[in-house]
């Protein structure tokens, strides 16, 4: 099993104070409604780099991966349709509560 | 255990499946965790859909230098967490002692920094239910957008608080020698769960701090 080394640690922990860094300068920046989805794309990034790197994801078995893709399949379910009720209350001229 | 620090549980072939299982266990574990936070992220991402502008006012009032600095912070305790790990997997006692030590006390920089923060927010009277007094159109959503402020940040440093805890249980459990190169199956899950604690921070930081920092 390949083993991660102290070189590739400090990459990363350097990888993600840049993204910091670029994250909270980016959103001082007015981008519409891309700030979200910028500020998410590189939240995900830093999680995904925690995730394989300091996680040892990548050097884990097939059923941890299962396991960890799971965590976050599931959660994108409760938010997927919890939003798909919220986003879409406006849509139909039907008095709300 | 101590005395047989390399020794395989008889319900384990060898001692890979062993770390493996330890391993898959904690993943499990932190899914579970992944599930609990999501909850508390679904709600804000309803609410702050429901209530952008109060969301973008209320964020305005949190200090991004200090949550900057409290994310700068938890990134060097992963850090230290992972270089404890690797030096538990090299069998090198010193180091695996040191960076445990270290990633508590970096632990701590970032509760007390979220201290100073929440203190601030006591004085200047953002705390709902007890202490709360912005008025005006929108007083009511950035109400809203505080209690999950406070849950979400109170929960996260309950997590640290015990990770800490851990910690210092393996730090003092390493001290009396009970880690090798061949078993040390204890540091590499907390780690797992100190990473865990972690990723939520990165995600806390955009979404509370971060939403309507360029709004008038």
């Amino acid at each position: 099993m390949a083993r991660s080394g102290v070189r590739v640690y400090v990459a990363v922990f350097a990888a993600l104070i840049v993204l910091t860094l670029a994250t909270v300068a980016v959103s001082y920046v007015d981008l519409g409604p891309a700030s979200v989805v910028v500020a998410l794309s590189i939240a995900f990034t830093k999680a995904v780099l925690v995730v394989l790197f300091f996680m040892h994801l990548r050097e884990s078995p097939g059923l941890t991966w299962v396991v960890a893709g799971g965590g976050f399949f599931w959660v994108a379910i409760l938010i997927g349709l919890t939003m798909s009720d919220v986003l879409t209350r406006g849509w139909l001229p039907v008095a709300g509560p | 255990m101590a005395e047989h620090a390399a020794a395989v549980a008889h319900q384990f072939d060898d001692a890979e499946q062993q770390r493996g299982a330890a391993e898959l266990g904690m993943w499990i574990f932190l899914a579970t965790e992944v599930m609990f936070f999501g909850g508390m992220f679904t709600a804000f991402t309803a609410y702050r859909w429901l209530y952008p502008a109060a969301f973008a006012h209320a964020s305005r009032h949190l200090d991004v230098l200090l949550g900057g600095t409290n994310t700068i912070v938890l990134i060097g305790s992963s850090l230290t967490m992972v270089l404890a790990v690797h030096g538990a997997r090299e069998g090198h006692r010193r180091s695996l002692l040191v960076c445990l030590a270290l990633t508590m006390l970096l632990g701590g920089v970032f509760l007390g920094i979220k201290a100073i923060e929440w203190t601030h927010k006591w004085e200047d009277g953002l705390v709902p239910g007890l202490r709360f007094t912005l008025t005006g159109a929108d007083a009511g959503p950035q109400e809203l957008f505080f209690f999950l402020y406070f849950a979400m940040t109170g929960v996260h440093a309950l997590h640290l608080i015990i990770g800490i805890g851990v910690v210092g249980v393996i730090l003092a459990l390493a001290w009396r020698g009970h880690y090798t190169a061949e078993y040390h199956n204890p540091v590499e899950v907390t780690g797992l769960y100190w990473h865990f604690v972690d990723i939520v921070w990165i995600f806390l930081l955009p979404m509370l701090y971060l939403i309507g920092r360029h709004g008038p």
